[in-house]
C-alpha cells in the first residue's frame, strides 16, 4: 500500500498544477480596453499579411528591391529593437555585478522585456528570411559560416535568449509555486548573468559590424570602422531610456500591483538612470567627434545629408544628454521621461539612417516601406505587449515575490 | 545566487569553445591573386561589338528566361532573371559596350558574409551559390561591393541569382558559355595569372588603344574577371574608388576580437562581482 501512496500524491500534485495553469490561461483584465480595441484589428491584419508573405513571397507584401535587400523588418525590428532591448544587460550588470541594490525593483520587469523583445525580433527575422527553414543549417552545424559576422550575431543572439530566460526563470517558478525548481534555477542565475552580459556586448556591437562590409553603400558621415563600438555604447543609453519609458507606463497601468512606497522608489531609480544615460551619451558623443575628425568628413557637412547628420547628433544626442544632466541635477522626473523619449527617437533615427535612409543614399530609387511592412511591425510589437501583460498579471514581476521566497534568499 | 569556481570555469570553457570555434577568417586564397591558379575571364571592351549574344547563351546555360532585348536597348541592370547584361556607353572614343556580371573576387565579401556557406569561393575561382544551404537572409547582397547577388522576391522558395562562371561546365572541362560563343573574341577564358599577362601584353602592344589599367587586377583585393578598356573606366560607370584591399578584411578586426572578449570579459565580470559583494552576502554564502 505504501508504495502506491507516493505516485498518487504526485499525480494529484500534477493535476493541481495543470488546473492552475489552465485557470491562469484565461484572460484576467478587461477585454474591451482601449488598447485591445486598437491592437486586435491590427494583429488580425498583420497575421493575414504574414500568411500572404508565406504563400506568395516576400515581394508580394514588401517594397524591398534588388538594391535595398534589408528594409523595415530588419532596420527597425532587429537593428533598432536590439538596441532598445539593451536595458536588460545594463541593468543586470548594475544589480548583479555591481551590487547596486536600489535598482532591484525594476530588474525583473526589464529582464522580461528584454527576453520578449529578443523572442519577437527573432520572429521578425524569420519573416524576413527567404528560406526560413534553412536556418537549421546555422544551428545544427553542417554549414558553419564562421567567418560571417551574421553567424556570430545569430549565435550570440540565440545563447543570450537562453541566458535571459534563465535569469527570468525564478519568477516562473514562483508563479508555479515550485520551490525546489526555483532553488535550482536561481543557482544558475549568476552564470547566466555573466555570460548574458558578455553575449550582449558582442551581439550589440556585432549588429554594427554587420554593416562594415557595406563601406561604399553607407554615407561616409555614418559609416566608420568604429560602427561596432558606436553600436554597443549607444545600446547602453538606448536600453536605459526604454527602461525609463516602459517603467513609467507600467507604473500607471499595473499600479494595483505595486505597494505605496514604490512610487517614490521609482522616482529615485529614474534619477539614477538619468545620470547613467547622461554619462553614456557623453561618451558616445565624444566617440562621434573622434570618428568625425578622424574620417575627415568636413566637406559633407554643408550638403543636405550633413544637415540631416547634424540634426541626429545635436537634436537627438546632445540635447537629450543635456536634458538628462539637467533633470537629474534638479530631480525633475517629468523631464527625465521626456529626455528618454527624445533619446529613443534618436536611436531609431540613427539605426534607420545606417540601415535604410543613408544606405545607398545616392540611389535613384528610394525605398519606402509598404503599409504591409508597417502593419506587420506593429503586429509584432502589439503581440509582444499582449504577452508581456499576460505575464505581468500572473507572475511576480512587478509585485513582490511570494512569502516563501523571502526567507530563501 | 552563488557560483562555485568549478561551475564558473566549466561554463566559461564551454562558452569559449562554442563561441570561438574557427573565428579567424579563412586563410583562403592569397591576397596576391597571382599566386593561386584561379580561373578567370579577360573582357576586352575595345573588341566587344555589343551583339548581346553572351546574354542569350548565359540564359540558355542557366535555364533563365530568354532575354528580350530591343534594337536600341535602354540601360539595363542584372536582376533575378539575368546573370549578365551588356550596356552601351557613349564615350570620348565613341560607342563602348560594357558587360556586367559577377566579378568573382579572390576574397569575396559575399562568401565571408554568408553564415551558411551557401556563397562559396571554389578553388577553381568561380564564386557559386548553393541552394541547399542558403536561408535567404540577403546579407550577401548587403555586403557585395558590386551589387551582384539578386533575389527572387516573388518566389516562396527564392533563389539567389548570379553568374557562377558556368562552374558546372568548367567541371566538365568546358569553358563558360559566354566566352565559348563570343564572336568578336572579346571574352577570353583562362588562368587568371595568364590573363593578366595577356592583358599587359595587349596594353604594351597598343598603348594608344587601351588605358593603362586592368580593372579587377587589384580592385576589391583582386577579381577573377578582368576588364580592359579603351577609355578611362570612370566614363563607363565603373566604381573606380573601390578599395584595393579585400572586403572581408573590413570585418577581420571585429571577428578576431570576439574570442578574447568572450573569454576575458566573463573573468573581469566575476572579479568585479567578487569585489563589490557586501559583507552580508559573503556571510550568507558561508
Amino acid at each position: 500500500m505504501n508504495k502506491l501512496v507516493q505516485p498518487l500524491y504526485l499525480d494529484n500534485q500534477e493535476n493541481k498544477t495543470w488546473k492552475f495553469i489552465l485557470n491562469e490561461l484565461k484572460p484576467k483584465g478587461k477585454i474591451f480596453s482601449p488598447f485591445n480595441i486598437i491592437s486586435f484589428p491590427v494583429i488580425v491584419t498583420g497575421l493575414i499579411i504574414m500568411y500572404i508573405r508565406f504563400t506568395q513571397g516576400i515581394g508580394s507584401v514588401t517594397n524591398l528591391s534588388q538594391d535595398i535587400p534589408w528594409g523595415l523588418w530588419i532596420g527597425f525590428d532587429v537593428v533598432t529593437g536590439v538596441a532598445f532591448a539593451g536595458g536588460a544587460y545594463v541593468l543586470v550588470f548594475m544589480v548583479n555585478i555591481l551590487n547596486l541594490k536600489q535598482y532591484k525593483p525594476i530588474l525583473r520587469v526589464t529582464v522580461l522585456n528584454g527576453f520578449l523583445a529578443y523572442l519577437f525580433y527573432s520572429g521578425a527575422l524569420l519573416l524576413d528570411l527567404g528560406r526560413p527553414l534553412k536556418i537549421v543549417n546555422v544551428i545544427i552545424g553542417n554549414n558553419f559560416g564562421v567567418s560571417s559576422v551574421l553567424f556570430l550575431v545569430g549565435w550570440h543572439f540565440l545563447l543570450y535568449m537562453l541566458a535571459l530566460l534563465l535569469e527570468f526563470s525564478p519568477a516562473i517558478a514562483e508563479w508555479l509555486n515550485a520551490k525546489k525548481l526555483r532553488k535550482v534555477l536561481s543557482g544558475l542565475t549568476m552564470g547566466a548573468v555573466i555570460f548574458g552580459i558578455t553575449l550582449s556586448v558582442l551581439h550589440q556591437s556585432g549588429i554594427g559590424a554587420l554593416y562594415l562590409m557595406a563601406k561604399d553603400k553607407i554615407h561616409p558621415l555614418w559609416y566608420s570602422e568604429y560602427l561596432p563600438l558606436l553600436f554597443v555604447v549607444s545600446s547602453i543609453f538606448a536600453g536605459i531610456s526604454l527602461v525609463i519609458m516602459e517603467g513609467s507606463i507600467s507604473q500607471r497601468v499595473f499600479a494595483h500591483q505595486l505597494d505605496k512606497d514604490s512610487h517614490k522608489t521609482h522616482d529615485n531609480i529614474l534619477v539614477g538612470l538619468a545620470k547613467i544615460c547622461a554619462a553614456g551619451m557623453f561618451a558616445y558623443l565624444a566617440l562621434l567627434v573622434i570618428v568625425f575628425v578622424h574620417g575627415k568628413d568636413w566637406q559633407y557637412l554643408s550638403s543636405p545629408m550633413g544637415s540631416w547628420y547634424l540634426l541626429e547628433v545635436i537634436g537627438f544626442v546632445l540635447i537629450p544628454m543635456g536634458l538628462f544632466y539637467y533633470s537629474y541635477r534638479r530631480r525633475k522626473v517629468g523631464l527625465i521621461k521626456m529626455a528618454s523619449i527624445i533619446t529613443l527617437l534618436g536611436i531609431m533615427l540613427n539605426r534607420m539612417n545606417i540601415s535604410i535612409i543613408c544606405f545607398k543614399w545616392d540611389a535613384a530609387e528610394r525605398y519606402v516601406p509598404s503599409w504591409q511592412e508597417f502593419v506587420v511591425t506593429l503586429t509584432i510589437i502589439f503581440i509582444e505587449i499582449w504577452v508581456f501583460r499576460w505575464i505581468v498579471r500572473r507572475m511576480p514581476v512587478l509585485r513582490k515575490s511570494p512569502e516563501w521566497v523571502r526567507g530563501d534568499h | 545566487m552563488s557560483l562555485s569556481r568549478r561551475t564558473f570555469f566549466k561554463a566559461m570553457g564551454a562558452t569559449a569553445v562554442a563561441l570561438s570555434v574557427g573565428k579567424e577568417l579563412k586563410a583562403g586564397p592569397e591576397p596576391e591573386g597571382e599566386a593561386t591558379e584561379f580561373n578567370g575571364m579577360l573582357y576586352d571592351m575595345a573588341m566587344c561589338r555589343g551583339c548581346h549574344g553572351c546574354e542569350y547563351d548565359c540564359a540558355y546555360a542557366h535555364e533563365l528566361p530568354e532575354p528580350d532585348i530591343p534594337k536600341e536597348p535602354p540601360f539595363r541592370k542584372t536582376d533575378e532573371t539575368r546573370n549578365t547584361v551588356v550596356n552601351k556607353y557613349e564615350t570620348s572614343k565613341g560607342k563602348v559596350f560594357v558587360k556586367t556580371q559577377c566579378m568573382h573576387c579572390n576574397q569575396p565579401a559575399c562568401d565571408a558574409a554568408c553564415l551558411t556557406q551557401a556563397m562559396h569561393k571554389t578553388e577553381e575561382g568561380p564564386v557559386i551559390w548553393r541552394e541547399d544551404k542558403c536561408m535567404g537572409c540577403r546579407y550577401c547582397m548587403i555586403s557585395c561591393p558590386f551589387d551582384i547577388p539578386k533575389f527572387e522576391y516573388k518566389s516562396t522558395n527564392p533563389r539567389i541569382i548570379k553568374c557562377d562562371m558556368c562552374f558546372t561546365l568548367q567541371q566538365q572541362g568546358e569553358i563558360p558559355a559566354c566566352a565559348y560563343n563570343c564572336p568578336s573574341g572579346a571574352l577570353m577564358f583562362g588562368k587568371r595569372r595568364e590573363l593578366i599577362a595577356e592583358a599587359r601584353k595587349r596594353i604594351n602592344d597598343n598603348p594608344e588603344k587601351y588605358v593603362d589599367h586592368i580593372y579587377g587586377e587589384h580592385e576589391a583585393g583582386g577579381t577573377s574577371w578582368l576588364y580592359l578598356s579603351p577609355v578611362p573606366f570612370e566614363e563607363l560607370g565603373f566604381n573606380t574608388h573601390i578599395q584595393t584591399s579585400s572586403y572581408p578584411g573590413l570585418t577581420k578586426g571585429f571577428i578576431s576580437s570576439i574570442a578574447p572578449v568572450d573569454i576575458l570579459l566573463p573573468a573581469l565580470l566575476l572579479g568585479v562581482y567578487e569585489a563589490t559583494k557586501t559583507r552580508t552576502q559573503t556571510e550568507e554564502e558561508e
